[in-house]
């Protein structure tokens, strides 16, 4: 049987750095306007209640809470020139890809099995490949037998708009509080260029006329989820070359008509893929050129930069992939819900949650008594619960934080190979991680090997273990007073 | 007059497969099939075939 993806001791486990408290209460922080408030502290009450538990919504729920996918809807009304539903390999990780579609009922028994396995799971998502709106007898038949199972689970469906408003009303019936609608456009001329076709109305539609369609249903749809309260996040896929500028005004767009959530996704284009764009030699954009648009988009709809663009059957926190431990085959055939591990976690939660907001608190008092105006560029290894608690080696990514006096804030990740397989470090690949850390400063991790941190260091990037099992905020604000220099007593002076 | 499916470029998506007026389209085996006496080629319900139409893959329901 598959372990736990976060196991609850390590959670429960407080690991305050001793020396950081000192300093933290030493310092003081007198300013009124001090708050690293946690984002839920100025947030309608009625909305954190739907996100808090939901890892794609909530850049804080996503340390605890995980997701899961199951593909029971196939069938697609549209073509995108970034999707091919005919290859799919296990290593690949991305979004339209799965090993296994499912059947409403095998997805019911796989959902189960996973629920009694993984106590961080909170929501089952439909997300591909096809479209979870357009083959909607099978998303509906999967809503309503594993609502009957397990009650508290949150349901969230990904889809490319176009048959949405003709299920807005049951979505909202079914108690359906996240939709996800990718819209990559809102000028048809630019849409022609991603969407070679739609079936619409009982025909294909191609070029400006498909678009036109499809940008129409899509801001219909917005407007319905948004008049009903349910929560709605944007996907857009950014193609250098093609929408990258025009995402500026999707923004706005959606921002209007009421969008929580904007999360722009790099494109994802490999020829061995075999979609158009990858054997048309499209490229993606880079890990600093989609910060920098994100950047530029920040102050519109708010933004979502812990997605992972996950393979459309994962399984677990963003990031981590358990998909392959549950394929039909690993799972019993006669299963039954126990619930009790999902409460007992749910009940850590809220008590590290209340430990984590105090010190993020404590964290951007910190931050501020450094005294510095600079920023600082940091990569942590976790493995959930908001902690520095992964090997440098062990890591699959790094979540990268920008800490100034501002505050800290999640910029995005960075996909990484394995360095450590079997106890072995492979010079080539801690060659590749070096070059996808391009950018960062420092790296906080568990643990480091002296010859990975020598060639970071190299390669001008710090590494250290000092802070290993802090929270992360904690930990940073540390490294940022020790890197900048916390003055005590020019604050008396 | 009946449309097929060229199986080995078939996604197996099943998209054809319910949007099929007749009822002709069954996953069998291993693979979709259009079954031969069933088909009407959507003759005097819609102007076009409906799997040749929603299918993500060209050239993959073509005439038999
Ligand atoms: S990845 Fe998308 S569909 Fe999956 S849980 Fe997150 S928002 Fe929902
Ligand atoms: S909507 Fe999704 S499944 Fe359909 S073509 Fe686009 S990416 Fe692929
Ligand atoms: S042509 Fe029409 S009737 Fe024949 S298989 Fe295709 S969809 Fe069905
Ligand atoms: S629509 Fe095309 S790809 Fe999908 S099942 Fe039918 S023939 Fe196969």
């Amino acid at each position: 049987m598959p372990a736990p993806i976060v196991s609850l001791q390590s959670l429960t486990s407080t690991t305050f750095s001793d020396q950081l408290l000192a300093t933290a209460q030493s310092g003081g922080c007198a300013s009124s306007s001090c708050g690293l408030s946690g984002k839920q502290d100025d947030m309608d009450p009625v909305v954190w209640e739907k996100i808090k538990d939901h890892p794609c919504f909530s850049e804080e729920a996503h340390h605890y809470f995980a997701r899961m996918h199951v593909a029971v809807a196939p069938a697609c009304n549209i073509q995108c020139n970034y999707c091919n539903r005919k290859y799919d390999c296990a290593n690949e990780s991305r979004p339209g890809v799965v090993s296994e579609k499912l059947t409403p009922d095998q997805a019911l028994r796989k959902v189960i099995t996973v629920a009694n396995e993984v106590p961080q799971l909170s929501v089952l998502g439909i997300a591909g490949p096809g479209d979870a709106c357009y083959d909607w007898k099978k998303t509906k038949a999967t809503f309503e037998r594993i609502a009957r199972e397990i009650p508290d689970i949150k349901f969230c469906i990904s889809t490319n708009g176009l048959a949405l408003p003709d299920h807005v009303a049951e979505l909202a019936e079914m108690n359906v509080d996240h939709v996800t609608i990718t819209i990559n456009m809102v000028d048809p001329e630019i849409g022609a260029e991603i969407y070679p076709w739609i079936f619409y109305d009982q025909r294909r539609y191609a070029g400006i006329e498909a678009a036109r369609i499809l940008h129409e249903r899509q801001m219909l749809s917005l407007e319905m989820l948004t008049a009903r309260g349910i929560l709605t996040k944007i996907n857009s896929v950014m193609i250098p070359g093609v929408n990258d500028e025009h995402l500026i005004e999707v923004n706005e767009w959606v921002r209007e008509r009421g969008a929580f959530l904007h999360n722009v996704m790099p494109l994802i284009s490999d020829p061995a893929h075999g979609t158009h764009y990858g054997v048309t030699g499209q490229r993606g954009p880079t890990a600093m050129e989609l910060k920098a648009l994100q950047d530029r988009l920040e102050g519109g709809a708010k933004l979502m930069r812990h997605c992972r663009q996950c393979r459309a059957d994962a399984v677990g926190l963003l990031g981590e992939d358990g998909g392959q431990e549950f394929t039909l085959d690993r799972i019993p055939s006669e299963v039954t819900y126990d619930a009790t591990k999902r409460e007992a976690y749910r009940e850590v939660v809220a008590h590290e949650r209340r430990d984590h907001v105090a010190a993020r608190r404590e964290a951007l008092g910190m931050l501020k008594t450094a005294g510095s105006c600079k920023s600082l560029l940091v990569a942590v290894a976790t493995k959930g619960g908001g902690r520095v608690n992964e090997h440098f080696g062990h890591a699959k990514e790094f979540q990268v934080y920008e800490a100034s006096p501002k505050g800290i804030s999640f910029v995005g990740h960075r996909k990484v190979e394995q360095y450590c397989l079997g106890g072995w470090g492979e010079k080539a690949i801690l060659d590749g991680i070096i070059a996808a850390l391009e950018g960062l400063d420092v790296v906080l991790c568990a643990k480091i090997g002296d010859c990975p941190k020598e060639r970071l260091a190299e390669a001008g990037i710090g590494a250290t273990d000092a802070y290993g099992h802090d929270y992360i905020e904690t930990a940073i604000s540390a490294l940022y007073a020790a890197e900048f220099g916390v003055q005590p007593l020019a604050a008396t002076a | 007059m009946a449309f097929k499916i060229i199986a080995s470029q078939c996604t197996q998506c099943g998209a054809c497969e319910f949007e099929c007026p007749s009822g002709a389209i069954k996953f069998k085996g291993e693979s979709y099939v259009v079954e031969r006496d069933k088909c009407t080629e959507c003759q005097g319900v819609f102007d076009m075939q409906q799997c040749a139409s929603v299918c993500p893959v060209p050239k993959t329901c073509v005439p038999a």
